[in-house]
């Protein structure tokens, strides 16, 4: 019998994000799931309304909050602080939580406070043995592996984009306040605010439908002279705003722009995509003048539909890892496309 | 400004090259790679960056040192060492022990935390301890923030890309957070524990001046490895198996650009 914790952070407005509510319903479902398991809510955030509100009706027998303005902010010191009260004053055996930056940074020392153990990026739950197995990802999605573990607590961070989110109930929950003294020394951190591009350069969008990874080839000496990186920038600046898409690189065209090549202005390297990169989840990838090579198909582990265009027909990358390989020139394919997604 | 310097400790292991592919071992017991012995071994690459990223600093504030802690078969360490250390400047810590994914990453922290509490002198208020935001091996983005946590760190940051010494001695990190922005946070100074992501640098060419220097260092510190047992702990792996779908891809050719366009426009419509 486990008794479960669902722990999240709140947004600024005090509502649960996407992955929250996720998380969410996989508790739910984890202890529906099991004979005798209890559901706890623990929130930690500066406010928190919106949120009880948003998971009415999942269940929990409790709901447990550490309010307030220190635990507004995405700190480490605070939030493993908070969670650990959370977690004391409910003795939970799991913690089911969203795997966000936020607790990717705080939950693993947590973990290491309540003597538990913590698995991040969990991709599946399974109780149907009797015994919590759960799946996640070695060795940069290369391979997936299924695994249990005996000691408790077990902390396990879910993967966005992994489960149903909770769609939400009622009655709304009831908090009760958890107080936290924070000691000075757990607030040596301020956090200044954010650093994003300008809402036009904003070029990765975890909720696009269409992920568009762009090679190096882009910047690569072209038959036609007129096709140049300036030319390549229009080109996929023009794709990715009409098709509303998020943008993916390989590494050897963010590696250009540091090696202050001429590249692409709007991309950086957090918009490269694979070993050592990110792994997004979309339905749909489109990628465009790439090679490829293991390191960068790693990258594209949670695509599901995959296409490519690229001017070599033996493409490493394409075969076996895309379903359409079209075997063209990417500069005249993509401003055809534009002009269609500009047509509507 | 901080007038000695820091201490940085990177604590950074060996992968098998990316470049391999990579196939999980069927048997009993914790998992294995197919010839894993044989797999040529990179220095893990977040981890490598942080390494980079440290020397950066070290060079920049005066009185600074770097380490390098790294836990892994002694042998492969060696031969990493022929290339890594030419890179960097660093006085190595080694320990012998398994580099498998498949580790529990409770028990490396353990292992690590306490080759950092042995370092003789180092002082804890001036440390900065970095290591990579997730190895390319167990993947987990968890064993820096248990080692901190063990060190009493209690200012860790993941996924960074910046590092600033402020003129005060502040340090002002910007970390990777969701949709492809940074946070941003000043921390009023050491000690404190960053998760590299990829940084700004890149990889230093080798130096073989570099190289002798730390080989000096390099090949004692190997000599006198201890050897430690990592295993997967509590964790029991129920099955390791690579993701089946190899998708059979049909090859367009010989087709116009505009018919491609068309074809991709209702794909991407529907
Ligand atoms: C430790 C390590 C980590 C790595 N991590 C990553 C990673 O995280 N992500 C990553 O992506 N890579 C990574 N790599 C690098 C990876 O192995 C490849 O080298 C890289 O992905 C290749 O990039 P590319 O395909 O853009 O460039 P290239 O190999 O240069 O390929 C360019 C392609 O563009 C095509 N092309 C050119 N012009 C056109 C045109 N007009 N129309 C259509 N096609 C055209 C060419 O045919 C060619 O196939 C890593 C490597 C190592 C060693």
């Amino acid at each position: 019998m486990e008794n479960i914790l669902f722990l999240a952070h709140t947004e600024s407005d005090g509502s649960l994000s996407k992955a929250a509510l996720e998380a969410l319903g996989a508790a739910v479902e984890l202890c529906s799931g099991q004979k005798n398991a209890t559901l706890t809510v623990g929130l930690i955030g500066e406010q928190i309304d919106a949120a009880l509100t948003a998971a009415g009706g999942c269940g929990a027998a409790r709901c447990l909050a550490v309010c307030g303005e220190d635990f507004g902010v995405s700190r480490y010191a605070s939030d493993a602080a908070a969670a650990e009260a959370l977690l004391g004053a409910c003795k939970a055996s799991l913690v089911l939580a969203p795997a966000s930056s936020r607790f990717c940074r705080a939950l693993p020392g947590l973990a290491q406070r309540v003597s538990g153990r913590i698995d991040t990026q969990v991709s599946a739950l399974d109780s149907s043995s009797g015994e919590l197995r759960v799946q996640r990802w070695f060795y940069r999605q290369r391979m997936v592996a299924t695994l249990s573990q005996s000691q408790r607590p077990w902390i396990l961070l879910l993967s966005s984009g992994a489960f149903s989110p909770w769609q939400g109930g009622s009655p709304a929950l009831k908090a009760e306040q958890i107080s936290v003294e924070l000691p000075d020394t757990c607030k040596r951190t301020k956090v200044e605010g954010f650093q994003a591009p300008p809402a036009d350069a904003q070029t990765i969008r975890p909720d696009a439908k269409i992920l568009f990874v762009a090679g190096a080839g882009w910047t690569k000496k072209q038959a036609a002279p007129e096709n140049d990186a300036k030319k390549a920038e229009t080109l996929i600046r023009g794709f990715i705003s009409s098709a509303k898409a998020s943008l993916g690189s390989s590494k050897s065209l963010v590696d250009l722009s540091a090696q202050g090549q001429e590249v692409l202005s709007f991309m950086s390297h957090l918009n490269q995509v694979g070993q050592t990169g990110s792994t997004p989840r979309h339905p749909k990838g489109l990628s465009t003048c790439c090679h490829g090579e293991e390191p960068h198909v790693v990258g594209w582990r949670f695509i599901s539909e995959r296409r490519a265009i690229n001017l070599d027909a033996g493409c490493g990358w394409a075969h076996g890892k895309a379903d359409v390989l079209y075997v063209a020139d990417a500069f005249e394919v993509m401003e055809k496309l534009n002009e269609l997604l500009a047509k509507g | 400004m901080t007038t000695n310097g820091f201490q940085i400790v990177v604590c950074a292991s060996l992968v098998p090259d990316p470049l391999q592919t990579l196939e999980p071992a069927s048997g009993q017991g914790t998992p294995t790679l197919k010839n894993e012995a044989m797999l040529p071994a990179v220095l893990d690459p977040w981890a490598a960056h942080s390494l980079y990223e440290a020397a950066h600093l070290a060079k920049n504030v005066p009185g600074s040192k770097v380490y390098l802690v790294s836990l892994a078969p002694k042998a492969k360490l060696q031969q990493l060492m022929m290339t890594v250390a030419q890179k960097v400047p660093f006085e190595l810590v080694a320990l012998d022990g398994s580099a498998s994914g498949f580790t529990d990453a409770f028990e490396v922290a353990a292992a690590l935390a306490s080759a950092i509490e042995k370092i003789p002198g180092l002082d804890r208020s001036r440390l900065l301890l970095f290591g990579g935001c997730s190895s390319a091996s167990r993947d987990a983005g968890v064993t820096m923030q248990l080692v901190g946590e063990r060190l009493g760190i209690l200012d860790q940051f993941l996924a960074v890309d910046e590092l600033k010494v402020q003129s005060d001695g502040s340090l002002r990190i910007l970390e990777r957070i969701e949709g492809g922005r940074y946070q941003v946070s000043v921390c009023s100074g050491a000690p404190a524990m960053l998760a590299w992501a990829t940084g700004n640098l890149p990889e230093p060419a080798n130096s073989p001046q570099v190289g002798m220097q730390n080989m000096r260092v390099v090949m004692p510190a190997l000599q006198k490895a201890a050897s430690v047992s990592v295993g997967a702990g509590s964790i029991n792996y129920v099955n390791v198996e690579l993701p089946k779908q190899v998708r059979s891809t049909k090859v367009v050719k010989d087709v116009s650009a505009a018919e491609i366009a068309q074809e991709l426009f209702e794909w991407i419509s529907n």
